[in-house]
């Protein structure tokens, strides 16, 4: 693959730092078409809760605010794993990068756990999407958004495996950064998910 | 040379102080929403949790995602799309809440 050559400068069609930069620059505009595919649902979140701020209210009561509140405390803790990593590998520290990666892969896939038994809770009170219009937001709104949780993981996954085999180092570790830079847009989204969904006032 | 500009480019790493720190900050603030969604201000509950939530994302794009050491071109690449996430929310609800025949 053409991504082994990026490890030699020479022999490559860029240097490595505009290499960096427009990798970075290319991911800072993803994560811009993601905001604005979120941003239609918020779109519609607003003014459906400013329609019917009785029936969101009612409603959002059937939400658990135990499990969203665990997994956003799940979700911010594994942004902070991810940032260290990022931190150690330019460090040059490939174990501890390694490990730090790892563990934001546990904790996604701990906030796919708590996000199941939610999922599944709301089902056996014959809540689904359909149920109504709150209900559908929640649905897809949270449902889009473990959608991002998963490929985020699937990112990580090979991250973490390249990592382990020595592929990134103080100098090289671009994927990581990146991977990194779309895993905090995950959490990003979450952070208004929360207030939005769980805690209307 | 290209791969000592390179080094130079990437000189600032955040030390992971500093991101316990922010870390740290996070929580409370998340404690802050949950704990303000139980106290009642009316229709200024949701402009305080927006608020905090929008704390709490600037800390995560300030700090985690780097932003803060960011060059210029870097910001408006992740300032421009918020516009029109502005635009986009704004334009909907002006338009839906101002037609007088409502669908």
């Amino acid at each position: 693959m053409a991504e082994a050559d990026i490890e030699q400068p020479h022999g490559h069609h860029m240097d490595p730092a505009t290499e960096y930069s427009s990798s970075k620059l290319g991911m800072w505009l993803f994560l811009g078409t993601e905001i604005l595919l979120f941003g239609g649902l918020f779109a519609a979140y607003a003014i459906f809760h400013a329609r019917f701020p009785e029936m969101f209210y009612e409603q959002h009561l059937e939400l658990n605010r135990t499990m969203g509140a665990i997994n956003t405390c799940v979700l911010i803790f594994s942004s902070l794993t991810m940032a260290m990593g990022v931190s150690a590998i330019k460090l040059g520290r490939q174990k501890t990068a390694a490990i730090l990666i790892l563990i934001t892969i546990i904790c996604g896939l701990t906030f796919g756990v708590i996000k199941y038994f939610e999922y599944s809770a709301k089902f056996s009170h014959h809540i689904y999407p359909d149920t109504s219009i709150f209900f559908s937001l929640y649905f897809l709104m949270t449902g889009l958004h473990m959608i991002h949780v998963f490929i985020g993981l699937g990112i990580l996954a090979v991250v973490f495996v390249l990592t382990l085999k020595g592929k990134f180092d103080a100098k090289y570790n671009t994927p990581i950064e990146m991977g990194g830079l779309y895993w905090h847009l995950v959490d990003l989204i979450w952070i208004y998910l929360f207030p939005l969904l769980y805690l209307i006032g | 040379m290209a791969s000592h500009s390179h080094s130079e480019k990437h000189a600032h790493i955040t030390t992971y102080k500093t991101y316990l720190i922010v870390w740290a900050a996070l929580m409370v603030l998340t404690v802050i929403t949950v704990y303000v969604s139980y106290v009642d201000f009316g229709t200024m509950n949701v402009v305080i949790a927006m608020a905090v939530a929008s704390l709490k994302a600037a800390l995560v794009a300030l700090f985690f995602m780097h932003l803060k050491f960011e060059d210029s071109i870097t910001w408006v690449f992740a300032i421009f799309p918020l516009g029109l996430l502005f635009l986009l929310i704004t334009m909907t609800f002006v338009d839906t809440f101002t037609r007088v025949v409502v669908p």
